[in-house]
């Protein structure tokens, strides 16, 4: 794999995709994208050694607006896409950016096995708490008693616990953010993108066309950043404890944080040495070839 | 005297260890350079029920189990019960007097049993009876004790020493007592052969595989497909393979495709269920124009199915695999050598056609065990990765990923690689990667992109070797196959020309894209077609009328679960001949 030996910094314009976002005028989104932007370019990365990858969703479009190398997925399936990619060139950095129904509804699934494989990879959801891109439908985040086109009498279940469920699968960093406090956005892209290992970033990202409940109003009234408490954010116990708050206070910032456990690539021998795999060559020596037909005499 | 080819049949209950005999049985043979090929029939249970493996050994390379049983091992009253009645004079069965009853035999039917309790002693292990039927098996058929040693030490090296010479010193009782006691078998095994390799149909598609240059396989488990996940994990570390276990089939196939697009050659497999969970990202794999392979090894279906039963039922599926109008590969390949020789080519055409290919095998190839010449397993194929691009050149920059091109390849850079940043989408997208759903659904854009996909196939057809008659040009009778029965319609042929009928033979291996011109006038030329399908609605039939406009004179189908023996299509083919109806259904006299 090739690299550049010049070292310069870029700003986050230069993160600035091949086309702008289409996002509704007001929309939480532009607040990640910009986020995003700054984030890496305070880190020193270069557009060629991330890989942004998402499914399908207003949000899932992230990486068409942001400079990289990018995937832009099925709905549901940026997680398994980015573990793949990961696995196979393990020096890339790889970032997943989605909403709450392609993450925690359709890729449900994947959210929880992902969250235990503990692949070194930053997942940013843009959590609106609403379909938008199906023109207003209730999402997995939605809060009992919603109304939307699917739900008019209000919704009657439960909605997911993002940030707990991500600590009790083995996610080994849990934040959450809010596009209406950018400088605390900001700093935990940095440190999500820093933490070695599966770091989920929930980000409360209003709709401005199809949630008329969780607006920025309603945020403003509600949030609380840990950083403000003293919060223990090793201690998960605690960190579930404030993860199931939710009603005049809605806390944000990082609840969990752990670097007890290996990745997976670090606990794979496969990737010890030799480089990403992607860039290996291939073909087998005569010895692995003359191992493999003398087991079988 | 004709040439040595005996069958040999074990049954038993699932945990009654039918395996070991049988691998002691192959290893036996394959050493002694006798060619072997079995055939398990089985049930989806771990304890009970009724397995029946069936090894054929012969001087000759056999592909089939055959038509008929020479040796029955009866490790349970159940199968004495069901399968006495399909042994003739000059066979021979083997049972274990203390449990079992015998039945009433024809007429000429060697009974051997035998006192286990006696040979191997009070409470001694229940499957030391395996190791008495195998000895006498081995005396019968004239096989020196000093090969059937060798085996069981090789066989069961790791487990105790005790154990392994418990087991030689109740063989060498069993040996002597069949020796003093029992009429030699019919045939004599040859010796001295060169040695033989043995394998199953999954390890030498994993094997190619990794010959081919895989460095990701994922997987979900999958009956009858799990062999090839079990190879991989097995060899990952010494081979620097990455193998993964997954959730689920979408996230294997999804896996996959992420591992493809950062520069991995990468293979998943599954069966029928779990591909119809893997179609939609066959399809986005196909737009984003990213090279995967995926093998389908089918089992009997709808839904769950029968899942230790063979069917040829997916072909609909993989080609109707996925939403929407795209460029891919599909093949079925006819024996495990075929796939083995096949699968780096696969890996090749899929890495310069960018695009996923689908491999159709079944559980009759899959789970075969056979012998193969040593010489055969070459796994140095040639490694084609097309127009990809590891490092930045002239066009960093300005790079498009889905440039036209009169070919409709557009060069695949490898993420990581500075100057060439691009999206990869599965929405429609224009040469730079830019979705055409966030500007305008231009109709001109759309059209313009999809026929540079669409014109990858023109290239790709040329490179497959198109369908050729095998046998006598002029013969009374076609018959035409595809995938797995290709072995059992050759021997079939073999059969008819015994009796004077003058039989060749079409296979089909490669799928989509279809030399439908060539198939057309081979066809064409034939004074009488009949068709072989393990399936009901003759599933290729339709696809090749389809393709050709060319219909058969007739059908052979089966769909019972149970493969084609080469007498089933050679009475099929004499019926039909004679005037019988143009669709034979054989009937399978094995009940399993």
């Amino acid at each position: 794999m090739s690299d550049t030996n010049v070292e310069f910094s870029l700003k986050p314009k230069d993160f600035k995709g091949k086309v702008d976002p289409d996002w509704c005028p007001g929309c939480g989104d532009f607040g990640v994208l910009s986020g995003l932007q700054r984030a890496v370019a305070e880190l020193g990365f270069q557009p060629h050694q991330i890989l942004t990858i998402s499914g399908i969703g207003c949000s899932s479009n992230f990486p068409g607006f942001f400079n990289s190398y990018g995937m832009h997925t099925l709905h549901g399936r940026s997680l398994p896409h980015a573990s793949g990619a990961k696995l196979a060139n393990h020096e890339m950095n790889v970032i997943v950016t989605g909403g709450d129904g392609d993450g925690y509804g359709i890729g449900g699934n994947h959210f929880t096995h992902t969250s235990r494989r503990n692949l070194n990879i930053l997942y940013i959801v843009m959590d609106n708490q609403i379909y938008g891109l199906t023109t207003g439908q209730i999402s997995p985040t939605s809060e009992v008693g919603m109304k939307t086109k699917s739900t008019p009498f209000g919704s009657i279940e439960l909605p997911v616990n993002p940030i707990a469920s991500a600590i009790t699968a083995g996610a080994t960093w849990v934040a959450r953010g809010y596009t209406g406090n950018m400088k605390q956005l900001t700093r935990l892209m940095i440190e999500g993108m820093q933490h070695n290992g599966f770091a989920l970033l929930d980000v409360f990202s209003p709709c401005v066309t199809f949630n008329k409940v969780n607006t920025y109003q309603f945020f403003k009234q509600r949030v609380q950043p840990l950083e403000d408490l003293d919060h223990d954010s090793s201690d998960w116990k605690e960190a579930i404890e404030k993860a199931m708050v939710w009603g005049e206070v809605i806390h944000t910032g990082l609840f969990f944080k752990t670097d007890a456990r290996l990745t997976l690539e670090e606990q794979e021998p496969v990737l010890d040495e030799g480089g990403p795999l992607a860039y290996r060559e291939l073909g087998l020596s005569k010895e692995e070839t003359e191992l493999i037909v003398s087991r079988m005499m | 005297m004709s040439q040595f080819d005996y069958v040999i049949s074990i049954g038993g209950a699932a945990g009654q260890g039918i395996a070991t005999p049988g691998n002691i049985l192959a290893r036996l043979f394959a050493r002694q350079g006798i060619h072997m090929y079995a055939y398990n029939a089985y049930q989806s249970i771990i304890r009970g029920g009724h397995s029946f493996l069936t090894v054929r050994c012969s001087e000759q390379n056999v592909r089939t189990h055959g038509d008929v049983i020479d040796l029955l091992i009866c490790l349970n009253q159940d199968t004495m019960d069901r399968h006495l009645e399909h042994m003739r004079a000059g066979t021979s069965v083997i049972f274990n007097s203390n449990t079992i009853e015998p039945g009433e035999p024809a007429d000429g039917v060697q009974f051997c049993p035998m006192d286990v309790g006696e040979l191997a002693g009070k409470g001694a292990n229940k499957l030391m009876q395996n190791t008495v039927a195998i000895a006498v098996a081995c005396q019968l058929l004239g096989i020196e004790f000093s090969a059937l040693e060798d085996v069981i030490n090789f066989q069961f090296s790791g487990k105790s020493e005790e154990l392994v010479a418990e087991n030689v010193r109740v063989a060498r009782g069993a040996y002597d007592h069949s020796a003093a006691t029992f009429q030699p078998a019919s045939q004599q095994m040859p010796t001295g052969g060169e040695p033989l390799a043995v394998w199953r149909g999954n390890e030498a598609f994993a094997m190619a595989a990794a010959g081919a240059g895989v460095k990701f396989y994922c997987a979900y488990p999958m009956s009858p497909s799990t062999g090839i996940l079990h190879w991989m994990a097995a060899n990952a570390r010494e081979l620097d393979i990455m193998v993964r276990q997954v959730e689920d089939e979408i996230s294997v196939i999804c896996m996959a495709i992420g591992a493809a697009h950062a520069g991995c050659r990468s293979m998943c497999a599954t069966s029928g269920g779990g591909f119809a969970l893997m179609t939609e990202a066959i399809g986005e794999a196909g737009m984003m124009e990213i090279p995967v392979v995926v093998v389908d090894v089918q089992r009997a279906g709808p839904s769950t199915g029968v899942p230790t039963k063979t069917e040829q039922g997916d072909l609909w599926q993989a080609l109707g695999a996925s939403q929407g109008d795209f460029p891919k590969l599909i093949l079925a390949p006819s024996s495990p050598l075929d796939g083995f020789q096949t699968i780096p080519e696969v890996f090749n055409l899929a890495d310069k056609y960018q695009l996923p290919a689908m491999i159709l095998s079944d559980l009759l190839i899959s789970d075969e065990t056979s012998t193969i010449d040593p010489k055969l397993l070459d796994m140095h194929p040639i490694i084609d990765r097309g127009e990809l691009i590891t490092e930045a050149g002239d066009d960093a920059g300005s790079y498009e990923r889905y440039k036209f091109t009169d070919s409709g390849i557009s060069p695949r850079a490898l993420p990581g690689i500075p100057g060439y940043e691009h999206v990869v989408a599965s929405d429609e997208h224009m040469p730079s990667g830019v979705l055409i759903s966030d500007e305008f659904t231009h109709p001109h854009k759309r059209r313009a992109m999809l026929e540079k996909r669409q014109r990858k196939m023109d290239g790709l057809l040329a490179e497959l070797a198109p369908p050729v008659i095998v046998g006598a040009p002029d013969a009374e009778v076609t018959l035409v196959g595809w995938g797995s029965t290709a072995d059992v319609i050759q021997e079939s042929v073999g059969q008819l020309s015994a009796v004077g009928v003058v039989a060749n033979h079409i296979h089909f291996k490669w799928m989509v894209p279809f030399h439908a011109d060539e198939a057309t006038e081979l066809l064409s030329s034939c004074k009488r077609t009949i068709i072989v399908e393990n399936n009901y609605t003759g599933l290729f039939h339709r696809y090749l009328r389809g393709e050709t406009g060319f219909t058969v004179d007739g059908h052979i189908r089966k769909y019972d679960g149970e493969p084609f023996k080469p007498h089933h299509i050679t009475a099929a083919v004499q019926d039909q001949l004679a005037g019988g109806e143009a669709i034979s259904v054989p009937y399978e006299e094995i009940i399993v």
